[in-house]
């Protein structure tokens, strides 16, 4: 087939105003991505507590909320899904035996045995981690958090063994091809490093709730064990709440309601 | 003197060896490297000839005060506010790490391990890993 002059100068006219069409749409995507970016001023009004603590109303969740909670932490902290026994866990969920294993009621009622319990980092106020860590990669802050320092995190996994809630994981491999959506403000870990859920320090910082918390639509609440006055002593006052394993000794800060 | 005959070349060789680098590096042209700055921002957190000296001190000081002691806001000399953040502050404004970043760290021959965690640009991902 012959082509002429005028038939090629169509076909690159179309092409220009293509690529040109695409170049614009870009560059709209960037300037979108860099209006989000957190400034000085979205730390101005940090919210602060002695130690930070969650209570987590157990006959509230089902599946959708489950699978809403883990999703809107995992997605926003770069958590990668890895199948299998290199898993990264920061918030998961187990049955009661799995979640309760020092709990032994006789005859247990059918809707707490068969109900899924969300897990996390339990931010202890005696954390077994914080004593074993070598490097003082992981510490507990001043607000009670029990927060990791990775580029101090040398993988040699002391706080795994020392965790006796399973909160920790470690990267058998680097992460980042495991992460679908990367979110961009906000660093993913590498290789031979420990993680662990933050209890959002960055989002207190900037005076906002947890994600978790602000996804389980009150189903999660988040507040200072310190402070009488707080949304947790509140709930706590009112309702039995138990914890995960507390004969450890290291007084977690997360309560369950039955 | 016992041994001169060893000693004194032996000398001429390790003085050889230990000026080598300064000998050939007389009459080289000073090394320039040209690096993209950013579009859209004319002032740095610190002045630039400053930045380029302890830029790497600043971002260890910045790491410890936002990890360990929950400081997260930075004020500059001029009283600018500043986010602590690599990815989003440093890699919100200078877009592109091949061309700024890369440039003098290849030169130098230094690989520092920042990108293994903290994403390239929240504005735009550029470069690759």
């Amino acid at each position: 087939m012959q082509r002429s002059r005028r038939d090629f100068m169509k076909l690159a006219g179309v092409s220009a105003l293509g690529l040109s069409a695409g170049t614009l749409g870009f560059l709209g995507q960037g300037a979108q991505a860099a209006d989000a970016l957190p400034t000085a001023t979205d730390f101005a009004k940090p919210i602060t507590a002695k130690q930070w603590a969650m209570v987590i109303d157990t006959a509230k969740f089902d599946d959708a909320l489950f699978k809403k909670v883990i999703t809107a932490c995992h997605a926003y902290h770069n958590v990668p899904e890895i199948p299998g026994k290199q898993e990264i866990k920061w918030i998961w969920t187990d049955e009661f035996h799995g979640a309760f294993p020092t709990e032994r009621p006789a005859f247990l009622a059918d809707a707490q045995e068969h109900r899924k319990y969300l897990l996390l980092c339990n931010h202890c106020a005696n954390p077994a981690c914080v004593r074993v860590c070598p490097t003082k990669a992981t510490f507990k802050n001043n607000e009670g958090l029990v927060v990791m320092d990775y580029h101090r995190c040398i993988g040699c996994r002391y706080c795994m063994a020392g965790c006796p809630y399973g909160a920790r994981s470690f990267n058998f491999r680097d992460p980042q091809d495991f992460i679908k959506d990367m979110n961009l403000l906000y660093p993913h870990r590498t290789r031979g490093v420990v993680e662990k859920c933050t209890f959002c320090v960055e989002k207190l910082a900037q005076g906002k709730m947890p994600l978790c918390v602000e996804a389980s639509g009150g189903a999660m609440i988040f507040g200072d064990l310190a402070d009488p006055k707080s949304e947790v002593r509140k709930v706590l006052k009112e309702k039995y709440a138990i914890r995960r394993n507390p004969s450890a000794g290291t007084e977690p800060s997360v309560f369950y309601i039955l | 003197m016992y041994n001169a005959k060893y000693i004194i070349p032996g000398l001429i060789i390790f003085l050889g060896l230990v000026l080598f680098p300064f000998i050939k590096g007389i009459g080289q042209p000073e090394l320039k490297i040209e690096t993209e700055k950013p579009k859209n921002v004319k002032e740095c957190v610190l002045k630039t000839e400053k930045m380029r000296d302890v830029h790497m001190v600043l971002l260890n000081e910045w790491r410890d005060d936002v990890i360990r002691n929950g400081k997260r806001v930075y004020t500059n000399e001029a009283g600018k506010q500043f986010n602590m953040s690599l990815t989003n502050t440093c890699m919100g404004c200078h877009e592109n790490k091949d061309k700024f970043c890369d440039k003098c760290h290849e030169a130098v021959g230094v690989t520092p391990y920042c990108w293994t965690c903290h994403n390239i640009s929240p504005v735009k991902k550029e470069g690759g890993k």
